[in-house]
């Protein structure tokens, strides 16, 4: 009987959450879309604190994460690569899966862990402190106040960063074959070759929907928090797992569809 | 000025609480125009449940509440929360904007006016609040009884009916406490407000209370109603003499 009715409890639960979620979905959606009719409503104050934070603040930690990632993906492949005698594919290698994959990907997650749970915090630290409910009573949605600032601060921050990530991995990748006698020409000729616009364009793309997936899952676990202070906290790293969660399933996704188009 | 009926708060056998929890029971009694209406208890009465349901955060369980004459129904809720003012217990100012934007905000989002009219009712407003100095200060640099000051200023802007304010004198020094229900005492002279106020302080009961609700934890329901001088003579209730003879009950 205790089992049965934990187990009833955790399927109510699960249930009352997706339901949260297609709710706030419906209401992010519909805030969105009215934008360009209201456009005196969006908050320009926000958007520019949140891209702030989402971009400027978190530069330094994406550039050296995307330099440490050319590094390891350089000596990785290299080690493979130089039983051939072929190290100066490397550069080729990282081209393709930085700029398809790893650096939106290693971006994604580094918004994650920064951004989304910061909203996530900020919002749920609104809510026990009574400001959400001050919106409601003011007749204001707390959605529509709170997420399309948050939402476009991260899908234009994204880009940006995922950029900044990728070249410093190439930077990180040439100094590797810098030190196994790749000459940097050759290095970049082969990066140029492999690479073209509609690849960085796909990368960046990605990314930007990523950006958007962190923003949204920050705000969405921010205005489902319990008001209390463990309620925040909980809030917080449920926005950071539930964003890379999100992630992870929106390239898989992408990356199916994208094989299959080509084949 | 717009009309506003006799009654401005009306509960009619109201059951306060949420779906899985009824904190209260068969609540009746009703708030005049210009009255200052204290709700009290001991903690965990279910004064700020009943506040929630007044100010449209939940719905009541079952019975009637009306406010302004109307119910909290979706259709007549954004015309509800033009009519309303809160206050909550710690202010709830926000905490990435000045106290003239937290003013400035319903002005900005209701109030129809223009850029240089919504300034200066906003400055006039935290003038009336005696804070005209603070008005570039963000919340986080003034004390715990100026945020309190923002927050009544906040919600006077749009010239509400009735406003609700959720425990004033919490967390306040008694100097500061009374300032506040000097300030309360202010407004409704000056501009006729109606105010329904969470408490549990006696002199501020006292001071600017016209009437009370009183209401009891352990028997789930609303055990006086009536003025507060009246309560502490008159009432054959021992759980209301014994609140008004020692202070607070259940806390």
């Amino acid at each position: 009987m205790g089992f049965l009715d934990s187990l009833g409890r955790a399927a109510a639960a699960k249930v009352e959450s997706f339901s949260a979620l297609c709710s706030f979905t419906g209401e992010t959606a519909a805030a969105i879309l009215l934008l360009p009719f209201r456009p005196r409503r969006f908050r320009f104050g926000d958007f520019a604190m949140a891209l702030q934070r989402a971009s400027w603040d978190a530069l330094a930690v994406v550039s050296g994460a995307g330099v440490l990632l050319g590094v390891i993906l350089a000596f990785e492949s290299a080690t493979a690569l130089k039983m051939f005698g072929a190290e100066v594919y490397v550069s080729d290698l990282l081209a393709i899966g930085i700029f398809r994959e790893l650096g939106p990907l290693i971006t994604a997650i580094i918004l994650a862990g920064r951004t989304s749970s910061a909203f996530a915090a900020e919002i749920g630290t609104m809510k026990a402190g009574e400001e959400i409910d001050a919106l409601v009573t003011m007749g204001l949605k707390p959605v529509r106040f709170l997420v399309p600032p948050r939402i476009a601060a991260t899908v234009v921050a994204m880009p940006v960063l995922t950029v900044c990530a990728e070249l410093a991995a190439l930077f990180g990748g040439a100094a590797v074959l810098r030190m196994m006698d790749v000459p940097p020409a050759v290095y970049w000729d082969h990066v140029k070759s492999t690479t073209g616009p509609w690849m960085i364009s796909y990368g960046l793309l990605k990314s930007a929907l990523f950006g958007f997936i962190a923003g949204f899952m920050g705000c969405f676990c921010g205005l489902k928090t319990e008001p209390t202070a463990d309620g925040v906290g909980k809030a917080a790293t449920a926005a950071v797992v539930g964003s890379i969660v999100a992630v992870g399933v929106a390239d898989g996704i992408i990356a199916a569809v994208g094989y299959l188009m080509e084949g | 000025m717009r009309e506003e009926p006799e009654n401005i708060v009306e509960l009619e056998h109201v059951a306060a609480g949420y779906p899985s929890e009824t904190v209260l029971e068969d609540v009746t009694f009703s708030v005049r125009r210009g009255e200052i209406f204290i709700l009290l208890g001991g903690s965990g009465c279910g004064k700020s449940t009943i506040m929630k349901h007044l100010a449209g955060l939940n719905p009541v369980v079952s019975g009637r509440l009306a406010v302004c004459g109307m119910e909290w129904t979706p259709r007549n809720r954004a015309k509800l929360c033009r009519r309303i003012g809160v206050m909550f217990q710690s202010g709830a100012l926000f905490g990435s904007m000045t106290c003239l934007e937290n003013v400035l905000l319903p002005l900005e989002e209701f109030s129809g006016l223009g850029r240089t009219e919504r300034r200066l009712k906003a400055e006039s407003l935290l003038s009336d609040v005696g804070l005209a100095d603070a008005a570039d200060k963000m919340p986080s640099e003034i004390s715990g009884g100026m945020r309190k000051r923002v927050a009544i200023a906040r919600a006077m802007a749009l010239d509400p009916a009735v406003l609700f304010l959720d425990e004033p004198g919490a967390g306040l020094d008694p100097v500061t406490s009374a300032g506040l229900d000097d300030l309360v005492l202010r407004l409704r002279a000056e501009r006729g407000t109606t105010f329904v106020v969470v408490s549990h302080e006696l002199e501020s009961i006292f001071k600017i209370g016209d009437r009370c609700a009183m209401f009891d934890r352990a028997r789930r329901a609303m055990v006086a109603l009536g003025a507060p001088q009246e309560l502490k003579s008159g009432s054959k209730d021992p759980f209301v003499r014994a609140f008004f003879n020692r202070g607070r009950t259940n806390g």
